[in-house]
């Protein structure tokens, strides 16, 4: 709850992603209908803002050590989306999908389970004009 | 909760006074800004939109639909515009505050009963140093 000894911190990286927009029970004129532009293969350079929340520990005066938060986002994110086809080379966008919102979603779902209840929010930036916030356990609505 | 915000620009020219105040009142509260000439602003403009996401599209809305809506109810409005002679602001003085405001609901009724969709918050960036925002936080 509110505790004025409460930081939140954010540490940003970058991943560049290759993705369509697809969805296999449909033709290639029906997606191509659905998504225009974005059912042809693209790419995007995403910025990923990771927000962890806590009270400093006493002794380091640190909510995490960021060489471990930095550890977790290269294994959890860097090593699974960075210079890869979210399509073809991840499992989570067969069913969905990889808008920002869905992409954000899964990012955030793999760091809640690293980062447990430290973990604030993440913000992806596909670019300087649009960007998906995911907070709190994900839900649609707040 | 999950939250997707969209950035637009648009150049408008507006004058700050009010009739309720005298002329040198104006002068007092406004500043330079309320020149009878005008001025304007290349205005930034963030809405944010949350709700559920579609299961046909993915998306809370996609971005071609949004970037529709807001062009026809705010952008081809008040883009390139005196904003003091839109019917938004024949009551209320077109401060950054009340653009803000005005957006904020033009949006929503168009979305009311239309879309899942809701306007979360909008963010009107005046100058890089002034920015102004209305609604809720993520």
């Amino acid at each position: 709850m509110a505790d004025d000894r409460r930081v939140r911190l954010t540490r940003a990286i970058d991943f560049s992603s290759s993705l369509r927009y697809r969805n296999p029970e449909l033709s290639d004129e029906e997606n191509d209908a659905r998504f225009g532009p974005s059912a042809r293969q693209h790419g995007h350079n995403y910025r990923l803002e990771v927000t962890v929340e806590g009270i400093p520990d006493p002794a380091t005066g640190m909510v995490i050590d960021l060489k471990d938060l930095k550890q977790v986002l290269e294994r959890e994110i860097m090593a699974r989306f960075d210079h890869r086809d979210l399509n073809r080379d991840t499992s989570w966008f067969e069913k969905h999908p990889p808008t920002p919102e869905h992409v954000a979603l899964v990012i955030h779902g793999l760091l809640r389970e690293s980062l447990g209840e430290l973990l604030h929010g993440v913000r992806l930036r596909q670019d300087d004009d649009l960007w998906v916030e995911v907070t709190g356990s994900g839900e649609s609505e707040p | 909760m999950i939250a997707v915000t969209r950035r637009y620009r648009f150049p408008a020219a507006h004058v700050l006074r009010s009739d309720r105040f005298s002329a040198a009142e104006n002068e007092r509260v406004y500043g330079k800004c309320a020149n009878p000439g005008g001025h304007g602003h290349d205005y930034g403009l963030e809405i944010t939109l949350t709700g559920p996401l579609d299961p046909d599209t993915g998306a809370i809305m996609p971005v071609a639909q949004l970037d529709a809506l807001v062009r026809e109810r705010v952008l081809d409005r008040l883009g390139h515009r005196l904003l003091n002679e839109d019917p938004w602001f024949q009551e209320a003085v077109p401060t950054a505050e009340n653009i803000a405001l005005a957006v904020h609901r033009e949006l929503s009724e168009a979305l009311a009963g239309r879309s899942a969709a809701r306007v979360l918050r909008v963010r009107l960036q005046e100058t890089r140093r002034n920015a102004f925002e209305c609604g809720s936080e993520t």
